[in-house]
């Protein structure tokens, strides 16, 4: 089972992951503001994730850890 | 079993770039090809002046910063004085294509062996939108609002393409990083770049073309596009120089 943990302080909002995504799973969350004031990206449904790691390669602030 | 984790080649400090610069995906394709080839203990980097002026915060391998545009100046002293270190540059076309074109130019003329990581965002980013000497004909920036005017201020340099002219180069070539595929082509790029300092063989640069959506006045996402549309047409992918091409397809 695929699972993509965040690590939300580091997020900046940027949106990258989600034109990564090919199950289109990840979103921004719309009322959750992190540490940095960015609304940061998470996943909506787990259970949909292949774990191929294409939202960590284009995160550029290291926010993303994939494990299967 | 874990598939993607922070490389050990970068520290744990958050990168200070803005949301969706592509900065923090290069410097992660640096230090996994460094960690791959197990050379992170023994490398020396040398940041550049611009946005990634920083790049010591981030790199877990000894770092110097050198004056606006002397990087392979600073990395050709770094790998003569230490020929078992691994040394490279770390340069934005402000830095490498502008102030710098003379250090760079001749670093590969003497065929030094070193590599350096050019990120080209066809702009100055850090201060602040300025037109850079790679801008693209009529891209709009702080200096050019009504579009680069190549009657006035002339033509963007190619890098690739102008030392490709040059004996003394090794390995040349041009990546982006604006999907997951060209994420790992660059990636393969920036290794076989290392693999080939390690083994001797002399100058390598490898181009990444790269985002800057806070001056180009985009999204992080309308700045992938971008990147896709206007300047891979006018900075085409690919291998400009391989000296070792044929060894490489046995």
């Amino acid at each position: 089972m695929a699972k993509v943990t965040f690590r939300e302080d580091r997020c900046k909002g940027c949106g990258l992951c989600e034109t990564a995504c090919p199950k289109n799973i990840i979103k921004l969350s719309k009322e959750r503001i992190n540490q940095k004031g960015y609304h940061p990206a998470e996943v909506v449904d787990q259970d949909a994730c292949i774990g191929c790691a294409f939202c960590a390669t284009i995160c550029p602030d290291l926010a993303i850890k994939v494990e299967k | 079993m874990v598939v993607f984790d922070k490389p050990n080649g970068l520290t744990d400090a958050p990168f200070h770039y803005c949301p969706g610069c592509t900065h923090g995906i290069i410097h992660r394709l640096v230090a996994e090809a460094l960690d791959e080839l197990g050379v992170t203990d023994k490398t020396v980097g040398v940041a550049p002046v611009g946005c990634s002026v920083f790049a010591y915060n981030y790199f877990n391998c000894d770092m110097i910063q050198a004056a606006h545009g002397r990087a392979p100046a600073v990395a050709t002293g770094v790998k003569r004085g230490e020929p078992d270190c691994i040394v490279f540059t770390y340069q934005g076309d402000g830095d490498l294509a502008a102030i710098g074109t003379a250090e760079t130019v001749h670093a590969a003329a003497r065929n030094e062996n070193i590599t350096v990581i050019f990120v080209n965002n066809a702009i100055y980013g850090m201060t602040g939108g300025q037109m850079a000497p790679t801008s693209l004909p009529n891209q709009v920036t702080q200096t050019s609002p009504y579009g680069r005017d190549v009657t006035v201020v002339g033509y963007p340099v190619k890098v690739c393409e102008m030392l490709s002219q040059i004996d003394g180069a090794t390995y040349l070539e041009r990546v982006a990083v604006n999907d997951v595929k060209n994420i790992r082509n660059a990636k393969k790029a920036i290794k076989k770049a290392f693999k080939y300092q390690m083994e001797g063989k002399g100058f390598s640069l490898v181009e990444v073309l790269s985002t800057c959506p806070t001056n180009w006045g985009k999204t992080p996402k309308e700045s992938l596009k971008w990147l896709e549309e206007n300047m891979k047409p006018y900075y085409p992918l690919g291998v400009y120089k391989d000296k070792f091409a044929n060894e490489e397809a046995k």
